[in-house]
């Protein structure tokens, strides 16, 4: 890419469109931004790291990258389900500030679809609950009368034990 | 187009006198001391010797008054780049046989336009 | 045209910072009583050209800077001015301005004006200069409507490469309007005419053009001695009717000075690289042996059937192409090696400067300078290697009054050295000091809480201590070694670098810091083992010896450690998969085996389930998208495509040693 995911993104907020990617989890559906899509794969063996939370399941070779993998479900604490046909990692680019972007992938349920959704219909997200820290929600959407749960992406990934450690604070 | 022998033991003073000419359609030549200028000197025919005169090994000076003695270059201009505080080497420089000078430190236009009143 | 000079600064500035070095090392050596004419020379040949190309590239302040210090210099290699410790310390004093100030204008921040005003009131006060600004001269700016000019060369105007047309041509471009008319009278007989002699004279008539007499001199400035010449400025003005010209190319003045002197590009370490001309000639060589070696095996492509004789070829074929893809990769890892002497150099005046600042009488002696190590260790290597050395410096070498008492030589010898022994580099400090405080530092440690009040200890863990974080015995933090950076982020950068550092003292003769660094970043020679399921990897340099276990050999101690006696030698058993939590195929020693490693001077003895292949692994940092995980050094891809972990020795040590604080029992080193 020649643009950064940054970059990208500044010029969508000026569209008055969100286009976003959603997949299933537990039961709900949720969004994230298509353009910090990288790739959608399949589930395969990964290499675990040592002294690592549960939800990191380990890290796969992209390309000659090496990309760790979260699974959601483990990471937001809910039922463990064995991973069958539909199960899903999607390959995120993730924007760190004042770090380059990284690349992660996160396993998810099941793909669901691409929506175009109009900036306007994406409501701030009353404090009800989701399985998801509502600090990760970026809003609600309604698309054919679904909710979809829109993501903040950088803000989950980077949080907490994932975080490269702030050059300031070493 | 003329050819020119630029020398110099500064690379980023050879890299800019270089550039200027040849991007003036001369054809350069570097050294970057007396003795390797000498040499290429008698290996080929210069339109125009262009050199600094402190430089290790062989100075400017001494090398000028060494071309000179070859036949062929008897009457190819020399120039010597020098400091404006140098006043006694330019009368070295001269006894020595150099043509003139040009005062470090100069410009590309500068250095254009006296190679162009030399060389026609 | 206007040529953009912004391309040469870059050239520039490193030839500078080259310069500035050689002046250095050549003040230093000056000092010491080295006056010879050549080294004064070079001193001073590096000063005017940095003044040079200052000037030309416009650094106006350098080039200021640097005049006075070149007039200086020029003195002392007329034989006008004697050497003295005085001012070659002020000169070297003012090497330390320019090269901040060159510093400053190539990463666009501020020069310290205040520095730059005291080291030139230094330098002119030793040259007798009253601090003004030179007066600039003024020309005579007395221009008249005509000109005439008697021009009369000598007879070997020609002889130094002037030529008489261009002159007259000159003075034609500057005027509206010439008039020449030739004398020659001084023309002898054809037959004696000297064709390389001049004997003719020119009398030209210079109308209109607003011309001053200073531009009928500058065109004739290189011939002043060579001709006579008589201008007389025409009284009448002549009835010229013409258009003003006014050209302001004809008069050239002083240069312009326009450009800024501060740049908008940052470069802290540079980004390229001086490659010997021989290290690219190899790489051509290795290219091309590849490229035939990959047309051959793209035959086999074609290949309908494979019979084994193909097969063999193609096996033969593929042997090649590992044996010139190793070749080729030596090669390139080559290019971007560079002698350590770029690191060393800095320390022949750090030294001279800390033995004024501690008054401490020190020698300092290099060796291997000449090694080779990859680029980017060597850039970051610099600052651990100062640290080491100044607290040589201020705590390991004692002061010359305590010397003597101690029966030794008034002046303490560092030695910095440097070789290669197997696949690292090795760079050691060595001091004829005092040696380390033994009991002071296991006091400061229990102290600081970092070990047990009973602990025992052989001499060489409790020498280790000084690396632990949170560990300093500088009862005054002095400002050169204990500012903040201690011994622990000077461990903690070698290990990023992939290396180890370790001490060695002896109480009342010196102390050997010894750093290892691997030759390359980018690649090791990996051990696979197999650890349950998975696949680790140790990088072979760290290996001693791998065994099977017996298990008679081992040794429980207090609780849940446990040793291996392996010869006259207790190591430490490490079951990795315990550390790292993975189910191991077998918990019991004897079904597995022992990889004995070594890691800045510590062994232990690693459990693993299966000895795996050996193979060249390429060095993936676990950072890029993910952190730094203590215990790994980062992780490779394999042959199959999936990642393996590399572990990394020194880390895992700390990682155990933690491991076993939490049951309060300490590692016994190489101690029977």
């Amino acid at each position: 890419m020649s643009e950064t995911a940054e970059e990208l993104d500044a010029q969508e907020t000026e569209k008055e469109f969100k286009e976003l990617l959603t997949f299933f989890l537990a039961g709900e559906e949720y969004g994230v931004d298509i353009l910090r899509v990288q790739e959608i794969k399949g589930w395969d063996s990964v290499t675990n790291i040592p002294n690592t939370p549960e939800y990191i399941r380990g890290v796969i070779n992209i390309r000659g990258a090496i990309v760790p993998i979260i699974d959601m479900r483990l990471r937001f604490m809910l039922e463990k389900k064995e991973y069958d046909a539909t199960t899903v990692v999607i390959i995120l680019n993730v924007v760190s500030k004042g770090n380059a972007d990284r690349v992660m992938g996160v396993v998810v349920d099941a793909v669901s679809d691409v929506y175009n959704v109009p900036i306007n219909d994406v409501k701030a997200s009353p404090d009800f609950g989701t399985a998801v820290d509502t600090e990760f929600v970026t809003g609600l959407a309604t698309i054919d009368e679904k909710m979809i749960i829109v993501l903040d992406i950088d803000h989950m990934l980077n949080a907490a034990e994932l975080a490269v450690v702030d050059k300031m604070t070493e | 187009m003329a050819t020119i022998l630029a020398v110099d033991d500064s690379a980023s003073m050879r890299q800019m006198v270089s550039f200027t000419l040849k991007g003036a359609g001369y054809q350069v030549t570097e050294a970057a001391d007396g003795q390797e200028a000498l040499t290429k000197a008698k290996s080929q025919q210069f339109d125009l010797i262009i050199t600094d005169v402190n430089m290790p090994v062989m100075d400017g000076i001494t090398f000028i008054r060494n071309l000179r003695g070859e036949a062929n270059y008897k009457f190819i201009p020399m120039l010597m780049l020098t400091t404006e505080s140098a006043g006694d080497k330019k009368a070295e420089g001269k006894a020595a046989g150099a043509t003139g000078w040009i005062v470090k430190p100069f410009n590309p236009d500068q250095l254009l336009n006296t190679v162009k009143k030399v060389l026609g | 045209m206007s040529i953009d000079l912004q391309q040469f600064h870059e050239t520039f500035f490193e030839e500078s910072f080259e310069g500035l070095d050689i002046m250095e090392s050549g003040l230093l050596g000056l000092e010491q009583g080295d006056v010879d004419l050549e080294n004064i020379n070079t001193i001073f040949r590096s000063a005017h050209s940095i003044k040079g190309g200052s000037g030309t590239f416009g650094f106006s302040a350098v080039a200021e800077f640097t005049h006075d210090m070149e007039t200086l210099l020029d003195q002392m290699r007329n034989g006008e001015r004697q050497v003295s410790k005085s001012v070659v310390e002020t000169l070297l004093g003012s090497v330390d301005v320019l090269r901040n100030m060159l510093n400053a204008i190539r990463d666009g921040s501020d020069i310290d004006i205040d520095s730059v005003a005291e080291t030139t009131v230094a330098i002119k006060a030793i040259l007798g200069l009253e601090n003004t600004v030179s007066a600039v001269e003024n020309s005579t700016e007395v221009t008249a409507k005509g000109w005439i000019v008697h021009f009369k060369p000598f007879t070997d105007i020609m002889k130094t490469g002037n030529d008489t047309v261009r002159l007259i041509r000159e003075l034609n471009s500057l005027a509206d309007k010439a008039e020449v008319t030739i004398n020659n009278d001084s023309l002898p007989a054809l037959s004696d005419i000297e064709p390389e002699d001049c004997y003719q004279s020119w009398v030209i008539n210079l109308i209109g053009g607003d011309i001053s007499e200073d531009d009928i001199h500058e065109v004739f400035s290189w011939v002043d001695d060579d001709c006579e010449l008589q201008i007389e400025a025409l009284a009448n003005e002549a009835d010229y009717i013409g258009p003003e010209r006014r050209d302001d190319e004809r008069r050239q003045k002083a240069p312009e000075r326009r450009n800024t002197e501060r740049r908008t590009t940052k470069s802290s370490e540079s980004s390229s690289i001086r490659v010997n001309i021989s290290k690219v000639d190899e790489l051509i060589n290795m290219v091309g042996e590849l490229v035939i070696t990959q047309s051959m095996l793209s035959r086999f492509g074609d290949q309908e059937d494979f019979t084994p004789a193909t097969i063999e070829r193609l096996k033969d074929g593929l042997a090649q192409l590992e044996s010139h893809t190793r070749e080729l990769q030596e090669s390139v890892m080559r290019v971007r090696m560079m002698p350590i002497s770029f690191a060393f150099q800095r320390f022949p005046r750090l030294v001279h400067d800390l033995s004024t600042t501690f008054e401490k009488k020190i020698e300092l002696i290099v060796t291997g300078e000449g090694t080779e190590l990859d680029k980017t260790v060597l850039e970051k290597i610099g600052d651990p290697l100062v640290h080491l050395v100044r607290n040589s410096l201020d705590h390991g070498i004692e002061s010359p009054a305590d010397r003597v008492q101690a029966g030794k030589s008034e002046t303490g010898v560092i030695e910095l050295s440097a070789f290669h022994q197997g696949g690292n580099i090795v760079i050691q400090i060595k001091d004829d000091g005092a040696g380390l405080n033994k009991d002071k530092i296991l006091s400061k440690a229990k102290e600081k809480g970092l070990v047990s009040q009973d602990e025992r200890m052989p001499d060489e863990q409790v020498y280790d201590l000084i690396f632990r974080p949170g560990f300093s015995t500088a009862d005054v933090v002095s400002d050169v070694s204990g500012r903040g950076v201690g011994m622990d982020v000077v461990r903690r950068n070698i290990r990023e670098l992939g290396g180890a550092v370790e001490v060695k003292s002896t109480p009342g003769e010196g102390s050997v810091f010894t750093i290892r660094l691997p030759l390359t970043l980018a690649i090791l020679d990996g051990q696979l083992v197999g650890i349950g399921e998975e696949t680790y990897i140790l990088p072979v340099i760290s290996i001693i010896e791998s065994l099977q276990v017996k298990s008679e050999n081992i040794n429980a101690v207090a609780g849940s450690a446990e040793v291996y006696r392996l010869r006259d030698e207790y190591i430490p058993i490490v079951r990795l998969y315990q550390i790292f939590g993975i189910k191991p195929i077998s918990t019991d020693l004897e079904n597995g085996l022992l990889v004995v490693v070594e890691a800045e001077g510590k062994k232990i003895a690693i459990y693993v389930d299966d000895l795996l292949g050996q193979q060249q692994v390429v060095i993936k940092s676990l950072e890029t998208n993910f952190k730094k995980i203590e215990g790994l050094s980062g992780a490779t891809i394999l042959g199959d495509g999936t990642v393996a972990l590399i572990i990394d020795i020194a880390g895992l040590i700390d990682l155990y040693q933690k491991d076993m604080a939490s049951s309060v029992v300490s590692i016994k080193g190489a101690a029977a």
